[in-house]
């Protein structure tokens, strides 16, 4: 059926193959390794620790699929918040 | 001497790399660069063929990592084009036969020696890829304007990035210009757009392909035809030239002929 329809929208096989692999490789490449997904885990809280004391053990990191998106969820549980402060690079 | 070690893969098979090796490196040789070409698809030996030199294999690229021989007695010389060598791939062999060090450590025995190290990977994404690619600088990635192919192109390239190559670009090849003229094909830029990488060449479908492999003769020492024509440019810009890119739709007589008709016929329109 979606052939049919996308042959009386008019859509051209060009237009649909750009879609499809645009949307496929959404997919594709939001299926990152354990280690890249440990790498971000360490980057992030490399990061957020400058700002507040997080819990480390206490962080969950997942990428949810939904219909065409991929959306990054990651729930880090904040035990103090840092008092705010200039850094080098702010002066 | 700065030698260039340029990786030639694609992910997905038939698209053609081997062809692209061949003659990419058929072509810089004939420019005046020594070139090494390497058939790192161990056991599915295939640019020997492709480039015309199979009948004068004595050693392999096998041979020469587990030092049955001299580098030198393995690099076959091409008697048509100076300072153009293949180093062949085992036949008899598998891809477990080498390792990424060695392969690296082959590559880097032919630094200094040569101006280019063209290397034609094996399809697939396991060990004989990451072979081809352990010891190469740059890569060319070789993809056909089709969904698998570009699909197949996007992991190779991520695993190219983890690896740390200097530089990655798309060679286009098998493009049909009046399907594009059509809107029935995906596009050069489409192709780019995709999988954010630039473009080095556009290769158009052409016959004169199909004839020189099976002839074995670079296209580049035959007659001129379109793809040899993106050959010559593809070196080039690989040496630095500035040559822009074609547009896709133009690689045909026909597209040509249109090309004209709208320069002289124009006013004021899109060009």
């Amino acid at each position: 059926m979606g052939f049919l329809n996308r042959f009386f929208q008019g859509e051209s096989s060009r237009q649909s193959a750009r879609k499809r692999l645009q949307l496929v490789l959404i997919h594709d490449r939001a299926d990152i390794s354990p280690e890249t997904l440990e790498r971000l885990r360490e980057d992030l809280i490399r990061v957020i620790s400058d700002y507040m004391v997080i819990s480390e053990d206490g962080i969950e990191l997942e990428l949810e699929r939904d219909g065409n998106s991929v959306a990054l969820v990651a729930s880090i549980p904040v035990l103090e918040v840092k008092r705010q402060r200039f850094r080098d690079g702010d002066r | 001497m700065d030698t260039r070690i340029i990786v030639v893969t694609s992910g997905k098979g038939g698209v053609g790399k081997t062809t692209v090796t061949a003659n990419l490196s058929a072509r810089l040789a004939t420019e005046g660069y020594s070139v090494v070409a390497i058939d790192a698809d161990i056991g599915l030996r295939n640019l020997d063929v492709v480039m015309g030199l199979e009948n004068r294999i004595v050693f392999n690229v096998v041979d020469v990592i587990e030092e049955a021989c001299k580098l030198q007695q393995a690099l076959v010389r091409d008697r048509r084009i100076e300072n153009l060598f293949l180093l062949p791939a085992a036949q008899t062999r598998t891809k477990e036969a080498v390792n990424s060090k060695q392969m690296k450590e082959l590559c880097d025995s032919l630094r200094g020696k040569y101006d280019f190290v063209i290397i034609d990977s094996p399809a697939g994404i396991e060990s004989g890829f990451r072979n081809a690619a352990a010891g190469a600088d740059e890569a060319l990635v070789v993809v056909t304007p089709d969904v698998s192919s570009v699909r197949d192109a996007d992991r190779i390239i991520g695993l190219l990035e983890s690896g740390e190559k200097k530089s990655i670009a798309l060679v286009v090849n098998r493009v049909r210009p009046a399907m594009i003229r059509s809107g029935k094909m995906l596009g050069v830029s489409d192709v780019s757009d995709i999988l954010a990488v630039s473009i080095l060449g556009i290769i158009p479908e052409d016959d004169n392909v199909v004839i020189s492999t099976n002839r074995g003769e670079p296209l580049t020492l035959g007659s001129p035809s379109p793809a040899a024509r993106a050959f010559e440019n593809i070196a080039g810009r690989i040496l630095g030239r500035d040559i822009p890119l074609p547009d896709p739709g133009s690689l045909d007589e026909k597209g040509l002929l249109a090309g004209l008709k709208k320069m002289f016929g124009r006013q004021g329109g899109r060009g």
